[in-house]
């Protein structure tokens, strides 16, 4: 047993850093015994290899046009087939990467903090703010999430921008709802009470110590909604409101593929398989988190 | 005096999310980079002509009067004119509802049929291969996207196999046949006895509610599964097992039995989403429903169809989450209290 295995493995951790690397170690032993979730972690990594490494892996222009070369079969020199425009399918599907990764990251990185400092202040404060917080978020939650994207994604106009803000408004809710059902099972704990004795500012409360308690939950659900939210650009790319021509959005992918679909299905079929295994894989890796960092749910 | 209350707090909470619902679409409607009246008056109109139209609309008034007004109109049931098609966007909306409600009705029952018995051999079998194949293809309905899917469908059953029929929701030479009566084809074509157009009809519907229903499946079946091992680790069960009860009786009458309840609320639930995934089915079936309306509609900036086909979701998406309460109180005694 190395030095560093002992070190993750010592019973009685010596410092807050051992403490903090034991349990990350624990939690990825009970994560590693979860061939699913492996998989689903690899099918992840793997859209981040592929979105990093685009201009490498693509071998060819995704927007390139090569009019004599339209609707081929999948073959060596073009692995997926050519698009109705004679460009690349497997070049377009690794550009797309970056695309589908863009989307994702930027939905998460809003919708994240805006579900926890919702969820938390309503859930702390309690009284009025709660009352009006979680009015609101009914009222987004009572609205089928789909439509209320198509429709704001109409009004500001076809666009990626305002694809990802459609997701993102419509989006929050749920993360509200669960950071606030955190909060209101710790409000009461002694150690909440003891941060305010010692003259804790409630800003200082909440985050540093609601929040914090709230994070894992909300990253389970997190990665479980990813493919939700996926799905959701890709249908919006589907019906022409996410990026538009010529990047190679998965979603756009498919619709203009689908007027070939009887004869040339490769073209329709092939980025609605890539949108299929990295949805897979965020579900997978999901489930797996939800496992070993929400084991009260499981 | 508790019912009172209940009923009471129930139609204020139905209020407040209805009056939610409007408000949000009114700010969706304003957020239009399009000047809605440029798009009556067109670009070469006279000042005074388009100030009259502003004026009109009501664009003239401070905010919270044009909300007021807003509301006014959308609760008596006036959402405009549809661009489209010239009619006005309810009369549209009725028209085309029913063809997504035979469509939502038919994936759900399929849903049911098939989920529930699924989800109750995966518990049964928990960890074993039954188990596992329900989950799979339960983490499949997840991740795929039902416009694919459908679109895939239609390649291997319509184009290759010829097991069932096209998009559309009738042959060409059975439409304008049968006089509508509930606008729901499969019922309006038995209701007359016409058993040939009933049949197509049928081949049209087939694939697309299997596609939407697959959704419905994955759903109430994963559901199911988590109700019924909670339910299978109760004591009760043990106590029907240690009596002699049959094993089959004691899942599928004692534990299932328990279960109906909260699957009402999922079945409800799930009835709303494919409502809402009917929209994309629609648009690759060419199923002439409300979400191939709005979607329609939306290919022509005709914001008014977009806006009235949302709020008629919304409206009934509540409406659905309204009755699975309902039930819910009224068919488990515990909640009743």
């Amino acid at each position: 047993m190395s030095a560093r295995r002992a070190w993750l493995m010592a019973d009685v951790p010596t410092s807050r850093r051992q403490a903090r690397a034991q349990a990350w170690w624990l939690a990825w032993l009970a994560f590693r015994a979860n061939p699913m979730a492996l998989m689903g972690l690899a099918l992840v990594l793997l859209l981040f290899v592929v979105a990093l490494a685009a201009p490498w892996i693509a071998g060819r222009s995704p927007i390139e046009q090569d009019l004599a070369a339209r609707l081929l079969p999948p073959s060596a020199e073009h692995w997926l087939g050519t698009d109705e425009l004679g460009r690349d399918i497997w070049a377009r599907i690794v550009w797309g990467a970056r695309i589908t990764l863009t989307i994702v990251g930027i939905v998460v990185v809003i919708v994240g903090p805006v579900g926890l400092l919702v969820g938390t202040v309503a859930g702390y404060l309690g009284g009025w703010v709660d009352t009006v917080l979680m009015r609101l978020t009914d009222v987004f939650l009572a609205f089928p999430r789909l439509i209320l994207a198509l429709a704001l994604a109409a009004a500001l106009g076809p666009g990626i921008e305002n694809a990802i803000l459609a997701i993102a408004v419509t989006a929050w809710p749920p993360y509200a709802r669960l950071a606030r059902a955190e909060t209101l099972t710790i409000r009461r704990s002694d150690f909440i009470a003891a941060a305010m004795v010692q003259g804790a500012s409630t800003p200082r409360i909440l985050l540093g110590h609601v929040v914090p308690l709230c994070l894992a939950s909300v990253i389970v659900r997190l990665t479980l909604d990813m493919a939700g939210i996926i799905l959701t650009a890709a249908g919006l790319g589907f019906l022409g409101l996410g990026a538009q021509p010529p990047a190679p959005e998965w979603g756009a992918m498919i619709a203009s593929g689908r007027q070939y679909v009887l004869d040339q299905w490769w073209v329709a079929a092939m980025p609605g398989a890539a949108i299929f295994l990295v949805s897979l894989g965020f579900n997978l890796l999901g489930d797996g988190l939800r496992d070993v960092l929400d084991p009260k749910r499981g | 005096m508790r019912v009172a209350v209940l009923t009471l707090r129930t139609l204020v909470t139905l209020a407040l999310t209805i009056l939610g619902l409007l408000l949000i679409t009114f700010v969706i409607g304003r957020v239009v980079p399009i000047d809605p009246v440029l798009k009556i008056v067109g670009d070469r109109a006279l000042p005074e002509v388009y100030e009259r139209v502003r004026q009109e609309l009501g664009l003239h008034l401070p905010i919270w009067q044009q909300v007021l007004l807003y509301l006014q109109k959308v609760l008596s049931g006036d959402f405009g004119r549809s661009a489209l098609t010239g009619q006005p966007v309810l009369a549209d909306i009725a028209r085309f509802f029913p063809a997504t409600v035979e469509l939502a009705t038919a994936a759900t029952l399929l849903g049911v049929a098939l989920g529930v018995p699924m989800g109750v051999l995966a518990a049964v079998r928990q960890g074993r291969l039954a188990d596992h194949l329900v989950r799979v293809l339960g983490l499949v309905g997840y991740s795929v996207p039902v416009f694919w899917l459908g679109l895939m469908g239609l390649v291997l059953f319509y184009a290759k196999l010829g097991w069932v029929e096209g998009p559309g929701r009738l042959g060409v030479a059975f439409e304008d046949l049968l006089e509508p009566v509930t606008g729901l084809l499969l019922v309006d074509a038995a209701l007359a006895g016409e058993w040939e157009i009933f049949r197509n009809a049928l081949g049209h519907l087939a694939l697309p509610a299997s596609i939407l229903g697959y959704f419905s499946l994955a759903y109430i079946s994963r559901m199911t599964r988590s109700f019924m091992l909670a339910e299978l680790r109760q004591e009760y069960v043990t106590t029907a097992r240690v009596k002699g009860v049959p094993e089959w009786r004691v899942v599928w009458r004692h534990a299932l039995g328990n279960c109906l309840v909260p699957l009402i609320t999922v079945v409800a639930l799930s009835y709303g989403s494919l409502l809402e995934g009917a929209v994309l089915t629609e648009t690759v079936f060419a199923w002439p429903g409300l979400g191939r309306y709005i979607t329609e509609s939306l290919f022509n900036a005709d914001m008014n169809a977009v806006l009235g086909g949302t709020i008629v979701v919304g409206c009934v998406f509540i409406g659905l989450n309204l009755l699975s309460d309902l039930l819910y109180r009224l068919l488990d005694p515990r909640a009743r209290a």
